[in-house]
């Protein structure tokens, strides 16, 4: 027998005034594993996540966290959970250390345990050099950081990050990606929606597709890549030449495609070293001259294509507590 | 980075959530995070500090000549009325304070805690109590140096400002309730001072009611404002023009200012709840 769902969800559905936010989402997640929530903005992830979290109340289905039913039991839910989204919830006038505290305490941790706990997350997260600044002082990364942190003061069962590197800077993406590897090599269950094809492949163990609020397609992430093609290689040659799909075909990982006459191919390929360089080579070998190279990663727009036949859609407006920053990050 | 993160689940915590003993534990939590955002932004408090000595020298010695107070000097008499007019529109703050809450991102944290929302409200006003308590003293030294003198000693002030203290902490919730109805801090600035400012001119606190046009008396004789300064009044031992009214709020002050808080309180508190309710979740 398995162990039960840790995060548990049936139908959930939830209209914001006119606008059909979430049409029908479930999902399942084992405890100890994590599941990535992947779609363009707008597609419901992040009115998933405040039903999952009991900020909001779904219109119809139900969801049970860690046993605890989100309707019926929300404070019992609030105990076991920690969640951190786009915005920071952190109190700006107050330092590092004090926000954690705060939260601590609010969580009913003692005043002393409180304390220490605020030190130690501060110490992992490596923000103890500003735990006595204000946070009105700290730079877009820190304050990600800080408000992982506070998601974790009370040590939870189940974490939902919602969109934790989207607005961040590269570095500070690959950062926090580090963090939240290491988050779960203890246990804790992890929801975590994002729009990027390649956060969902690094991080999660499974990936459910969401797209105008329902849910398209779960697998893994190999079971998704497979289903659109994954990495490959387009090449464009100075002129037409038939002889350059064979001279392709066995660094290829699946049949080569030619395009426009000839002129341009496209070949499934296993990311590796020396692979382009191989390419070149038996292409110049055979006498046939290249104008462009270049590797294609999948995007969500791939995925999207596969499935769905179009691509990810332009930004519905969700509800505003969404913050510009969706607006920075066009679909990719 | 240092080790792995420790996110072992732990299942106990002090005290039982959901028990009295957490839920003082969390206003007390949200007392302290007042009072290191005024540590911050002293300014916030300048309604509280800077405001009393300000009003209080400029009534005093801008109406004092012009004043004829019967029993006494206009000093003796005003005092009193500036320490309820002071505290009443401080309340303000608690309109700005809650409205300022729900529009940052700090409340969103909150509604994923396993905490009591009306931790939020009582912490915000137990803080206002303390600014009020700042106020009211302010006045008090504020007159003092001028030349005020309470004829019934230190026992009469401490009880004075006991009546005053609890008057402002039930407008401060009548202030809550304001901060929870409009959509920024700006509009319950605006509304609090709209509200506040007529509440505390037209009464007994900066002048005797017998002065007033005849249809004003009435409102003024029945406002809890003027119930609170004459109950200053009386109980500082300063002249009290309103006892020479034959009615029933001129009459008995005290009675009347305790039971203007409770009843503010006993409306404000439950509508205050149930807005914060609706307003945090949707």
């Amino acid at each position: 027998m398995t162990d039960a769902p840790e995060i548990l969800a049936e139908g959930l559905r939830k209209t914001y005034g006119e606008q059909l936010a979430v049409a029908d989402v479930s999902l399942s997640v084992a405890p100890g594993e994590i599941l990535g929530v992947l779609g363009p903005n707008g597609a419901g992830k992040s009115t998933t996540v405040r039903m999952l979290t009991t900020m909001t109340r779904p219109d119809a289905g139900r969801a049970v966290v860690a046993g605890h039913d989100v309707a019926g039991d929300a404070q019992a839910v609030r105990r076991v959970i920690g969640v951190t989204g786009q915005d920071a919830t952190l109190d700006e006038l107050l330092t590092g250390a004090q926000n954690l505290e705060l939260v601590g305490e609010l969580s009913g941790l003692s005043r002393r345990t409180a304390r220490a706990r605020a030190v130690e997350l501060l110490d992992q997260f490596e923000l103890t050099f500003a735990a006595d600044r204000m946070v009105k002082t700290y730079s877009g990364g820190m304050r990600r950081r800080l408000d992982l942190g506070a998601s974790l003061v009370a040590r939870p069962r189940v974490l939902f990050l919602d969109e934790p590197t989207t607005g961040l800077d590269p570095t500070s993406r690959v950062r926090m990606w580090e963090v939240i590897r290491r988050l779960v090599a203890d246990g804790t269950t992890v929801m975590l929606t994002t729009q990027y094809l390649d956060e969902a492949d690094t991080l999660a163990d499974r990936i459910s597709v969401i797209d105008h609020g329902l849910v398209i397609a779960e697998g893994t992430a190999r079971e998704l890549k497979a289903s659109i093609g994954g990495e490959h290689l387009e090449i464009t040659l100075e002129q037409p030449d038939e002889r350059a799909a064979a001279a392709l075909a066995p660094l290829a990982a699946g049949p080569v495609q030619v395009i426009e006459g000839g002129k341009r191919l496209r070949a499934p390929i296993v990311p590796q070293h020396g692979l382009v360089t191989a390419v070149v080579r038996a292409l110049d070998d055979a006498g046939i001259p290249v104008d462009d190279i270049e590797i294609h990663h999948p995007s969500l727009d791939d995925v999207f294509f596969s499935l769905t036949g179009h691509a990810a859609e332009e930004p519905v407006a969700e509800p505003t507590y969404e913050t510009s920053a969706d607006e920075l990050m066009p679909t990719r | 980075m240092t080790a792995t993160l420790d996110t072992r689940t732990t299942g106990s915590r002090p005290s039982p959530p959901g028990s009295l003993g957490s839920w003082w534990r969390q206003v007390a939590a949200l007392t302290r995070r007042n009072l290191w955002h005024v540590r911050r932004e002293p300014a916030q408090l300048s309604d509280a500090t800077v405001q009393p000595v300000l009003f209080t020298v400029l009534f005093v010695y801008i109406f004092g000549a012009a004043m004829v107070i019967p029993g006494g000097t206009y000093k003796q008499f005003a005092i009193a009325g500036l320490v309820v007019f002071n505290i009443t529109t401080s309340t303000m703050g608690t309109a700005v304070g809650v409205s300022a809450d729900l529009k940052s991102g700090v409340i969103d944290r909150f509604r994923t805690l396993p905490m009591a929302r009306s931790a939020i409200l009582a912490g915000r006003t137990f803080s206002d109590l303390l600014a009020s308590i700042l106020c009211a003293t302010i006045v008090l030294l504020t007159g003092f140096v001028i030349g005020w003198r309470p004829g019934n000693g230190l026992p009469g002030v401490v009880a004075g400002l006991a009546v005053a203290v609890l008057f402002a902490y039930a407008m401060s919730w009548l202030m809550a309730c304001v901060g929870l109805s409009v959509g920024d801090p700006e509009s319950a600035q605006g509304i609090g001072l709209l509200v506040l400012f007529p509440i505390a001119f037209v009464s007994s606190a900066m002048v005797p009611i017998q002065g007033m046009p005849g249809w004003m008396q009435p409102i003024a004789e029945w406002n809890p404002v003027s119930a609170v300064a004459g109950s200053l009044r009386e109980l500082f031992g300063n002249p009290n023009p309103a006892a020479l009214r034959d009615n029933f709020p001129s009459q008995n002050p005290v009675l009347m200012a305790i039971v203007w808080s409770l009843a503010i309180m006993a409306v404000c508190i439950p509508i205050a709840r149930a807005r914060l309710k609706a307003r945090t979740v949707d």
